[in-house]
């Protein structure tokens, strides 16, 4: 999480992802094996004896080196690769957790969906899920291409408007992993990460019923500048009559492991300094400076947002 | 400050994301302008204005600010105290870049 450069490509942590790791180290494997037969054709028709020259020039080597050999390998190389990966593709179960996770600029909408698929839960920037079961991601978006990519748990895939594109992932046990946006998509597209959180099943279902028991969000000082400040024409809060669409959903925000889509921890000074000022962090985003603010109301906000679990 | 280190100071500002308000010398990003920038902390005369610029309290106020200097905007954070050591001795000694 927080460094798009430190995210691991090649440390699978589920079923999908490591069918996708294995098959980039066979091809890592082969290339370095072709270079290396290269090298040495190109070491022999430099230095080599007249013999080995004349048999390199010939018609036959050109026949089984420049034909045969790639024909044969890459054929092989293509059916291994699509049957190696092919639970990918393969129809997941239909009892499976879904969840559309939609692209905004530069965001993610997380939507726990019901067998019927219609959202029950709503959140942001963060999806949680029971470690070894696969769950299946719906990923759409809401304006320009954006690509879904979280290299521990699954391949990568983008979310084109308009179309709803299915991907599989899984994680083998508990963890955290981080995402990152894979295909630009304008302004602070660097600043778009993705936090999983895996869980054991128990814990998964445990925090699942929590948050849907939660619906005693009583007036307070908090949330009452919080709609006066206008948070709530962006920002939704279930439970309450905050109920913005054009942002992230803060329903649960105060649980989460980052803020600003994956990109900084979630601690009070953080949250203090995003609603202050969000454009020095991640410039460019949709959320404008709240500087006429006092310090006593950045606290009294961040201490609200922060409640939201 | 015996045993702090700088270089775990570094680590441990980019962990808990002081950057998000502050503009720290040798922290690409965030640089926050909620906050004071923190460039040259060992020339800064006092500490948010009130306190005496002196290693232990920077250490005590970076970790808890509000115990130190109630009413600041600066709120607790989440570092052990031996952290918030290793983040003074940080901006003691980062050169501005």
């Amino acid at each position: 999480m927080l460094n798009a450069a430190a995210i691991p490509v090649l440390d699978p942590a589920g079923p999908y992802a490591g069918s996708i790791a294995k098959l980039s180290w066979i091809l890592i494997a082969m290339a370095i094996a072709v270079l290396g037969i290269v090298i040495a054709a190109l070491w022999i028709a430099l230095f080599g004896k007249e013999g080995l020259k004349a048999r390199l020039g010939g018609t036959s080597a050109i026949w089984i080196g420049g034909i045969a050999f790639p024909v044969v390998v890459l054929s092989l190389l293509l059916v291994y690769g699509l049957s190696l990966t092919r639970n990918l593709t393969a129809p997941v179960p239909a009892d499976a957790m879904r969840v559309r996770i939609t692209g905004e600029m530069w965001w993610w909408r997380v939507a726990y969906l019901d067998r019927h698929g219609r959202p029950v839960m709503l959140d942001a920037n963060e999806l949680h899920i029971p470690a070894g079961r696969p769950v299946v991601l719906e990923l759409e978006s809401n304006d320009v291409i954006h690509s879904f990519w979280v290299p521990r748990l699954s391949g990568k895939l983008d979310m084109v408007p308009g179309r709803r594109n299915i991907l599989p992932i899984q994680a083998d046990g508990p963890g955290v992993f981080a995402g990152q946006c894979a295909e630009y998509c304008g302004g602070p597209h660097a600043l778009m990460g993705f936090v999983v959180v895996a869980h054991e099943p128990t814990a998964f279902e445990a925090l699942m019923a929590a948050r849907r028991a939660r619906r005693d969000r009583a007036a307070s000082p908090g949330s009452m500048l919080f709609r006066s400040s206008g948070c709530a024409a962006c920002h939704r809060i279930a439970g309450t009559d905050a109920n913005g669409t054009a942002g992230p959903d803060l329903s649960h925000a105060g649980s989460r492991r980052s803020i600003g889509a994956g990109i900084l921890p979630n601690n009070r000074g953080t949250m203090t300094g995003w609603i202050g000022d969000s454009q020095s962090i991640k410039p460019g985003n949709r959320m404008p400076p709240y500087k006429m603010l006092s310090a006593a109301e950045l606290e009294m906000l961040a201490v609200y947002v922060e409640a939201q679990k | 400050m015996p045993q702090a280190s700088a270089a775990r100071g570094k680590a441990v500002i980019e962990r808990a994301g002081c950057g998000a308000c502050h503009i720290v010398p040798g922290i690409r990003w965030p640089q926050g302008r909620s906050g004071p920038a923190l460039t040259g902390f060992g020339d800064q005369g006092l500490i948010a204005g009130r306190l005496s610029n002196r290693p232990d309290l920077l250490a005590a106020f970076v970790r808890d600010a509000p115990a130190v200097l109630p009413g600041t905007t600066m709120p607790a954070m989440p570092v052990s105290e031996a952290e918030a050591r290793d983040i003074a001795a940080y901006l003691y000694t980062a050169e501005t870049r």
